[in-house]
């Protein structure tokens, strides 16, 4: 509304601005919009659960999975009080197991997450604030990378590395070597839009220097994009994991992953489904709810990509 | 006559005597999250043939949004037209089922827009867009329809149209991209020809020859032509009568001549006021203070009162009607003999 | 458009030289013995593993050896299997399947898909638009390696045993084009969400554009508009989308035609892996990478097709 040019009378009670509550920032109407947001509610709870039982499996299982509780004698046996799950080919508590499955899926997804995040993020930050070479030589590399597709990328370098090498840092490494280029791309995006914003230029004009331009004016306003990405790419990580253990090239046993628990009771699913179908389900589960967390960040963050 | 079934609706007598377009008492809200906005408040204007009607105001007045109410191209919901009518040849086309619109709409009431390139689809050729009206309108063949899609290209002065004729939008300038619109809007000699900004997005010399265009081609035609604009200086040539639009109602209306010589209400007097002009140069530009409303909380009284520099305590209460000066002229101000006679302070 | 075909197959030149590079680079720059690295865990006799050597050209300079594996791809040459078996006819038959089995998926892709998405386009907001949500939200969230078992147990067994309905074969391909479906839906369903979510957005942004009210204002019905001047339009990232996903499909097709049992070439990757079968490994990844990327090239090539305003660029 105006500054009034009539006398003080005409400041009448219904002219004064529309209520908006609008709140300070980006930020804060994102995070207004979330608590506020019954998906993103129902997804953390999901989410801090499956953190929760990957950080502390040993408080969910009922018998652990040392295997001196696996009875062979006991094997495939269906749900009961004593295996809630059932029990797998070797007589093993499915139910411990997937409890304790949990761990590798979460860790692998977070930490491929962050470490890409961090990675395209910087690059694609250096790429689209200093453009030039530098863009063309940081676009042209990840072009490159991006033409892989990335199970099969991640499936090539497992192999090579062998089995004996193989845990969760190398998968980490084969899932994140390939997705990177996709966050540079979107940082740079993002940050080449910042850059031309009127803010920018200003604090340009009045000689802030390139390092704090790009953290102080730049970073704030092109991190949302990436946020968003590396959320979704969350289910997609640990969807990876799973499809590469079970390919044989991931995880290895005796440690315990949900793909490499499908992979186990494969052989005998038609006859014996339970030992497949609670890992499958759980597996699903987290990236259900980590998928659900990236849509309601990015309805949070970025309303135009809805 | 196009459409008998329109036309020998009402008695003839009363045809005869009904201007070509009417619109009486136009009210059009929208249903938004924060409330329902009233952007046309009882917008009446006419339009005879032959006769072109400026509706002038800044952005948000309701003068696009009457357009669309007139055309029926508005996206019901979220809008909603509670009352009011849109007599076409004395028929109330509001009232029409929408395939009797169908038959009216861009046949015998064209519309053009103000960004061509964004108006424009950008997959079909210029040829094939213009020759849709003949294809779907008139059932011709491709290459008639194209035939003809080269005579309105060279009818709105295009050149080498026949070589132009299978271009993109976007391989055209901005000129001649309206240039094409209009060829397309008039492609079925319509009787009525709304022009919604069409010169906005152009440039000042372009902006000339499309009015010139528009001009000629109404005298040719006899169209009745409304002309939306937030621009005073770019109507005076074409216009035969004004309308002024603030805050979803008309404030003024008048001969164009009139209007120019001496305004009838202090908004129309701020807009010609706030027009840059040769003889005042030096002079600082005077420019109407503060904003537009906000629709969804209009201030009560005369919706202009925050804005007025004449402003009286009886502005701020009541909503003055649209008081009637001449035959052709109106103005929605209370104290409208003064600000015609220059007397108030 | 010549000048634009010529551009884009020049830009593509760089890309395959640099993604060859990559998994040249994977193969033998990663640490460790690369004869090692190709035998897997066998033990190499070291007469052999010399011979290996000089036949892998380990003693030249690293470019001078991707000099060799580029004429080696050129040329169709994709490396031997331990038991002297050329890769490349390792894909005959094979090639076919999983060309099957991804044809079969993209095709259940685009017609739900699209199907999907224009419907909940048009009922934007309504039930049948959120329903349609929540459902894409379900099938991004079941993996290949879910979805594979489950519906195998669902249909192809559940189905047969209780019902008595055997026609989704459980595994092979001895029932020809039913053999495909199941492993074709599920091959599908990840893509069957992106696919419709990509169509509802697309259909929405079209029907907002400015070109869609001038078709109305054309007095064009309702029919054309849609079917016209907003399809036309929306279909352009649609059927890009579903060029590349082709390759992508291609791609991943491994875990589905190991669970459904089809004799591809995702499955001999599978078994190969299995085996430690390192040459067999490279050589497929090499030639589904190169398929990846033609399919992009070619979908870039469609996009110009389709939108006058890249070809004239």
């Amino acid at each position: 509304m105006s500054n009034d040019t009539l006398p003080a009378e005409s400041a009448a009670p219904s002219a004064q601005p529309a209520k908006q509550e609008k709140p300070a920032s980006l930020w804060s109407d994102a995070w207004y919009d979330l608590r506020h947001n019954k998906v993103f509610i129902i997804a953390s709870i999901m989410v801090s659960l499956f953190v929760a039982v990957s950080a502390f499996p040993g408080l969910f299982d009922t018998v652990g999975v040392a295997p001196v509780t696996c009875q062979l004698a006991e094997s495939r046996q269906g749900i009961s009080a004593a295996h809630w799950f059932g029990t797998d080919n070797l007589g093993c508590d499915v139910y411990s197991r997937v409890m304790h499955g949990a761990r590798v899926s979460i860790v692998v997804g977070f930490v491929s997450a962050v470490v890409t995040g961090l990675v395209g993020g910087a690059l694609g930050l250096l790429a689209g604030f200093y453009g030039r070479w530098v863009d063309v030589i940081l676009s042209r590399v990840a072009e490159i990378f991006f033409a892989i597709p990335s199970i099969l990328g991640a499936l090539l370098i497992l192999s090579i590395i062998g089995r004996d090498n193989a845990g969760i840092t190398s998968v980490v490494l084969a899932l994140a070597i390939l997705a990177w280029p996709m966050i540079l791309r979107i940082m740079r995006a993002a940050v080449i839009t910042a850059k031309h914003q009127d803010y920018v230029v200003a604090a340009r004009a009045l000689g802030a220097s390139p390092g704090r331009i790009m953290v102080r004016h730049i970073l704030p306003n092109a991190v949302a994009p990436v946020i968003v990405v590396s959320t979704i790419n969350l289910g997609a990580f640990i969807a990876g994991e799973a499809a590469l253990s079970f390919l044989g090239v991931g995880i290895q046993s005796p440690q315990i992953s949900w793909g490499l628990m499908i992979a186990d009771a494969r052989n005998r699913f038609l006859e014996a489904p339970l030992p497949l179908l609670f890992p499958a389900l759980f597996l699903s589960l987290t990236i259900l709810s980590v998928v659900m967390l990236g849509d309601a960040v990015r309805d949070a963050l970025d309303p135009k990509l809805r | 006559m196009k459409n008998p079934s329109i036309d020998t609706h009402p008695p003839a007598d009363e045809v005869a005597q009904e201007p070509l377009l009417v619109v009486d008492n136009l009210h059009v809200e929208f249903a938004t999250r924060q409330g329902v906005v009233r952007a046309v408040n009882g917008v009446s204007y006419t339009v005879n043939a032959g006769e072109s009607l400026a509706v002038l105001g800044e952005s948000g007045s309701g003068k696009s949004v009457t357009a669309q109410a007139i055309m029926g191209i508005l996206d019901m919901p979220p809008a909603r037209i509670p009352k009011g009518e849109v007599r076409f040849r004395g028929t109330d086309v509001l009232q029409l089922s929408e395939q009797a619109r169908g038959q009216i709409r861009g046949q015998r009431i064209a519309m053009i827009f103000q960004d061509a390139l964004s108006a424009l689809n950008p997959v079909f050729t210029v040829g094939w867009q213009i020759g849709e009206m003949f294809r779907v309108h008139r059932g011709m063949s491709r290459r008639d329809a194209n035939n003809k899609a080269v005579e309105l290209m060279d009818r709105v002065r295009i050149p080498a149209a026949r070589q132009r004729v299978n271009d993109y939008p976007h391989q055209f300038s901005g000129g001649m991209r309206q240039r094409i619109m209009i060829a397309m809007a008039i492609a079925l000699d319509p009787e009525v020809l709304i022009a919604d900004e069409p010169t906005t997005a152009l440039d000042v010399t372009v902006q000339a020859q499309i009015m010139d265009l528009l001009a000629e081609l109404q005298r040719e035609s006899n169209m009745g032509l409304i002309l939306i604009t937030h621009d005073l200086g770019v109507v005076a040539d074409v216009a035969d009568k004004i309308a002024v639009m603030y805050a979803g109602r008309i404030v003024e209306h008048a001969l164009v001549h009139d209007i120019y010589k001496n305004p009838a209400h202090p908004y129309s007097k701020g807009l010609l006021d706030s027009i840059p002009r040769v003889d005042m140069k030096g002079q600082e530009l005077y420019a109407i203070k503060g904003l537009p409303p906000n629709l969804l909380n209009m201030p009560p009284g005369c919706a202009f009162h925050p804005r007025c520099p004449y402003g009286r305590p009886n502005c701020v209460t009541d909503v003055p009607p649209l008081y009637e000066i001449s035959g052709t002229r109106g103005s929605a101000c209370h104290y409208y003999r003064e600000v015609l006679d220059g007397t108030v302070q | 458009m010549g000048r634009f075909v010529i551009r884009r197959l020049l830009q593509a030149i760089p890309v395959l030289l640099g993604t060859t590079f990559l998994i040249f680079a994977i193969v033998y720059a990663l640490p460790g013995d690369p004869i090692q690295a190709l035998a897997g865990e066998r033990r190499v006799d070291p007469i052999l593993a010399a011979t290996l050597r000089e036949q892998f050209h380990l003693n030249d300079p690293l470019i001078v050896r991707y000099g060799y594996y580029l004429r080696d791809i050129v040329s169709g040459n994709f490396g031997t299997t331990f038991r002297g078996l050329p890769v490349s006819t390792i894909f005959e038959g094979k090639f076919a399947v999983t060309l099957k089995l991804a044809t079969t998926a993209l095709l259940f892709e685009a017609v739900i898909g699209i199907g999907l998405g224009l419907w909940a386009a048009l009922r934007r907001g309504r039930w049948e638009d959120k329903a349609i949500l929540a459902f894409t939200l379900l099938l991004v969230s079941i993996p290949t390696l879910v979805s594979g078992f489950v519906l195998q147990l669902v249909l192809g067994v559940q189905l047969k045993t209780s019902l008595g309905i055997a026609f989704f074969p459980v595994a092979g391909v001895q029932d020809g084009i039913r053999s495909y479906l199941l492993p074709g839906f599920v091959l599908a369903t990840v893509s069957i969400a992106y696919l419709t979510r990509l169509t509802r957005t697309s259909l929405m942004e079209t029907l907002r554009a400015d070109y869609v009210r001038t078709a109305v204002a054309k007095g064009m019905p309702r029919s054309r508009v849609l079917g016209r001047h907003a399809l036309r339009n929306s279909l352009i990232p649609l059927v890009t989308y579903l060029g590349a996903d082709l390759g992508a499909l291609m791609g991943g097709a491994v875990i589905t035609e190991t669970i459904f049992n089809l004799p591809g070439i995702g499955q001999q990757l599978f078994t190969s892996v299995y085996l430690r079968e390192n040459p067999v490994v490279v050589g497929i990844v090499t030639v589904l990478v190169l398929i990846y990327i033609v399919a992009n090239l070619v979908v870039d090539l469609l996009y110009a097709v389709l939108d006058p305003r890249i070809r004239y660029e």
